[in-house]
Parts: C-alpha cells; structure tokens; sequence
C-alpha cells in the first residue's frame, strides 16, 4: 500500500503537504543560477527490509560543486550517498523508490557499471587493494577496457589526487607501504582513473589525521574544478570548510538543504540549529 | 596461612602442573616419534634408498625410489583433482551462496571429512577399479583427491570471508562485477592462506594407506603412466613392516622416515610462508 501511495502523492495534486517542503528547497537554492545540476534525487525512499530508512528525500547535486551531507549517526546520510551510485544493490533486502537523475538521465534505468564508472566513490577508511601503487590506479583503466597507455593515465591521475610527487619513484611497491592519508590520496586516484563526473566521499577524513585530513580537503577545493563532489562527514567544521552547499538530515528525513554559509549561520529549521550549535548528535 | 589460603594455592599449582605436563606430553610425542624413526630408520637412508628399486629378500642394498615417485604422482593427481574442486567450492560458499545451499553444502563436506578413509577407499574402488578392471595411480590418487576436497572447500572459504568487504566495495565502486571482483581483488588477497590449506591438506593425505590398498595396490616395479598399480611409501610401510623378514621392517623404518620427512618439511615451509602474514591489511 505504502510502496504505492508514495510516488502518486509526487505527482498529484494532493501535495498540500509537500508544498511547504519544497517551499522552503525553494528560498533555498543553493547553486548561483549559472551552474547547472549534475543529480537530482527526487522523493527517494529507501528501505533495508522493513526498516525505512530514508523518507521522501530530494536533493538537487550542483555541477562542480562540494554538497555535504551532515546529520547524527544513523540519520541515513551514508545510505543517501551511496544510492547514488547504486552501491546499495551489494547488501540483499534493500529497496529503492523514487528517482535518482545523472545528466537528466534515471541512473536506474543505466547499466550500473557504467553508472559507477561515471560516479566513483572513496570509503570511510582507505582500502587500496593488495596490489602496487600503479596497479590500484590501473584498477579501474583495466577492467574498464582502456586503451591508451596506462602509464599517462596513472601519472595524471596521481597527479590529481596530489600523490604523484610522494610516490613516482616507488610505483612498484604494495600500496600497503605508504602511510593511512597516502592511502586514502590513492584510493581517491584509484577513483579519478577513469574520470567520473561526480565523486562520492563517505567520511574520507574520519581514519585520518589533522595533517592529512587538510592535505584531503585541499585536494577536494581543487578537484571540485573538475568533478562535482558530494561529500559524508560527521565532522560540521569540515562541511563549513570544504562544501558549497549542505544537507542536514535527521532519522532518514531530509530536514535542511542550503548554501553552506547560510546553514551554518542562519539554519531555516530549529533541528538543524539544534544539531549546528551541538544540543544533539 | 587460613586453610582455604592454602588450599587454593595447592589447586592453582597442581592444576598448572596438570595442563603443563599434558602440553609437553603434546610436544614430546612428535619429538619421541622422530627420533625414534631416525634412531631406527637413519642407519638405513642412503643415496641407494632415493634411486634405485626394491631388491629381493636377502640381497643388500636396493631403494624405494617408486615408492617415492608413486606417492609424488598420487599427491599430483590428488592436487589436479581435489583442489579446484575444493577451490571453486569454496569460492561459492563465500562469495555467490545464499543461506540454505551453503548451510547443506558446508554441512556435507564436514561429514565427508569425517567418513572414514577406508570407506573413501572402497567408492573408489567402486568407482574407478571395478570398471577399469586393475588398479591404477588413477584410482588412487582419486581417493586421496576425494580425501582433499572438503579441507581444501572448507579452509577455502574461511580464508575468503577475512577479506575486509571495503575490498570488494572498493572495486564494486569501480564498476567491477561480482566476478570480476572475486577473481582480481578478492581471491588475489587471500591466496596465501588459500595455497597454504591446499598444501597442508596434501601433506595430510600423504600418509594415508587405507584409501590406496585396493586402488593403487603396489608395485615392485616402476610404474609407467597412470594406468598401472603403483607403490607407495604409507603402503610400502604397511606391506614391510608387517612381513616377516628383518630386512623388510629396516626398511619400513627408513621410509616412514622419508616420508614424515616430507610431510614435516611441507608444513614447516608452508608455515613461515604464512606467517608472513596476510597479503591484506586488517581493516
């Protein structure tokens, strides 16, 4: 019944209740009116078996900018991300309603190798494979079928992530030699071989030290010129620092979506004040 | 001292004196067999012993160099049998399996390694020496390869589910498939261990007689192919240390030997390799 019920009241006129929501999304907008949006969420639900954990959530992903995703552990913002890229189709007995859009394009309707070749994703804690540096950057080249030389696309990519200088010399070694942030540039290098549009980020930061967790956040002001980045952090001053706009949820619901700045300083709803000030979470 | 006092401390040393005698009684055994076997065995290992053939009773020198070469070929076949068949099963357990299936398979394979290898001797004999009409290392080293597949299945799929599920996320995330993912990163990771178990349990069934008396029998000779009897060292054991002649049981000592020799030396080997640790990081 419920399953049914939720994309009928998207389109119907009995969206009384709804209005206010996207009222409020409205005032809000983040993005200055010359970016375009690179995803649109559009009333997601989602559901690990019975538990529903996120309801009826919108959200508009501006191209070549930072969107963060903040709320208290639980609150769904690790499962918003990672029904971007699918990657929520791995665990049995999940369930996706509403649409998810990449370049107007429903990302379910799309092979998901492709998808997840066009919207990568770094973890919560580096996971290089147990393979050489190159071979982990080459990771997503080979089984992609690239066809120029893998060594240009290693280097640029390394570049990219800022770890080509640390490593150029020692290309042949296991990953598992360098240090935890290293690792992490990698996996971000791993992630940018094959040149997605958007990266997805799930707490790049929270297995790492203050040094390396700057040395990331530069690196995301930098790449965000070439990728549009949505980004997982339970950390509120790493939002404000790194992210254009931010979203603040709380128990799978969607409660605040607004250009960082405003956000932070002047929240809409009084539960996001309530999180931003530290009364919760 | 209260009595209580006292008698607490007496159980405390009594009960650690119990469980150390029983851990070096542990140790002694091997240590006791060894040398025993190189006390009895030793005086008769020559260079004789690794290259040449069995002579008759009552004639000096002569070797057990088929013997060797038979258990080497029967180990092979074992290995070319067993071991992808425990591989790829293992594989499903870990990695494609549902609940219901895994549950009966894992379930299956435990009560194969239980069932006793006298019995695994028979099915093949059944299987493969009945119909072919002799014996043969073919039908041996299928016994002992039946013998291998449920350690190989088992110890397969332990060392596949202690790969972090952030590996496989990782290249998920990448657009590898289930497959692919398993064959690059996942099976990768774990190939050490992976190698390990399968050696190990070669080195186990290396010592088994019962499965090879009726199907690889013995041979005084060598045995060209795959399609003849063939002897083996547990079996040369057996057949000369029962005999009736002096000769014989000195020679059953230096092979069993020989042949602890080996399986020692595999697993020694095998170890350190190991304990070189994992080729993935716990995450």
């Amino acid at each position: 019944m419920m399953n049914a019920a939720f994309p009928l009241m998207g389109n119907s006129g009995a969206a009384a209740a709804s209005s206010a929501k996207v009222a409020v999304r409205d005032q809000s907008v983040s993005a200055p009116s010359t970016t375009s949006l690179r995803m649109k969420v559009k009333q997601v639900n989602f559901y690990y078996g019975k538990n529903h954990a996120l309801h009826n959530v919108s959200l508009d992903v501006a191209t070549n900018r930072v969107t963060a995703l903040i709320g208290p552990s639980g609150c769904g913002k690790s499962t918003l991300l990672r029904t971007l890229n699918r990657m929520h189709e791995t665990l049995r007995h999940t369930r996706l309603e509403g649409e998810i859009t990449l370049d107007s394009v429903n990302i379910l309707t799309l092979d998901v190798t492709k998808l997840r070749r066009m919207v990568g994703m770094v973890f919560q804690k580096p996971n290089p494979f147990p393979k050489s540096i190159f071979e982990n950057v080459a990771y997503g080249l080979r089984i992609n079928g690239h066809a120029g030389r893998l060594d240009d696309a290693v280097e640029k990519s390394l570049r990219r992530a800022s770890l080509w200088d640390e490593v150029k010399d020692q290309l042949h070694k296991s990953a598992y030699a360098l240090s935890g942030g290293q690792q992490q540039r990698l996996c971000i290098a791993r992630a940018l071989a094959v040149d997605p549009e958007v990266l997805l980020l799930d707490e790049p930061c929270s297995a790492l030290d203050p040094v390396n967790t700057a040395k990331i956040e530069e690196l995301l002001f930098e790449l965000k010129a070439t990728c549009t980045l949505v980004i997982v952090t339970h950390n509120m001053q790493q939002a404000a620092r790194v992210s254009d706009s931010t979203a603040f949820m709380l128990n799978g619901e969607l409660i605040e979506f607004s250009p960082t700045a405003q956000l932070f300083t002047t929240p809409a709803d009084p539960r996001t004040e309530a999180y931003i000030t530290g009364r919760f979470g | 001292m209260s009595a209580r006092l006292i008698w607490r401390k007496s159980l405390n040393v009594t009960m650690f004196s119990l469980t150390g005698v029983c851990a070096l009684i542990t140790v002694a055994a091997l240590f006791f067999i060894l040398g025993y076997l190189v006390w009895n065995g030793g005086k008769d290992l020559s260079w004789n012993f690794f290259t040449r053939l069995p002579v008759p009773v009552g004639e000096a020198g002569g070797g057990m160099a088929n013997a060797i070469l038979g258990s080497l070929k029967l180990l092979l076949l074992a290995a070319l049998f067993g071991v992808p068949i425990g591989l790829l099963g293992g594989m499903y357990l870990a990695e494609f399996g549902g609940r219901t299936i895994p549950f009966l398979v894992r379930y299956t394979a435990d009560l194969l390694n239980g069932v006793p290898s006298i019995v695994i001797g028979i099915f093949a004999y059944t299987l493969v020496v009945m119909p072919m009409h002799h014996f043969s290392t073919l039908a041996g080293g299928f016994a002992l390869g039946i013998m291998v597949i449920p350690t190989v299945l088992r110890n397969t799929e332990s060392f596949l589910r202690d790969v972090p599920t952030s590996l496989r996320e990782g290249a998920f995330a990448l657009g590898a498939n289930k497959w692919r993912t398993v064959a690059t990163v996942v099976l990768p990771a774990a190939s050490r261990g992976i190698l390990t178990g399968a050696l190990l349990a070669l080195a186990r069934v290396a010592g088994e007689t019962a499965p090879l008396l009726f199907t690889a029998f013995g041979n005084r000779y060598w045995s060209p192919g795959w399609m003849q009897p063939t002897s083996s060292l547990p079996v040369v054991i057996y057949t000369y240390a029962t005999g009736p002649y002096e000769d014989w049981h000195q020679q059953a000592w230096a092979a069993g030997l020989v042949l602890l020799g080996l399986v020692l030396l595999t697993n020694i080997v095998v170890r350190a390799f190991l304990s070189r640790g994992t080729s993935f990081e716990r995450l």
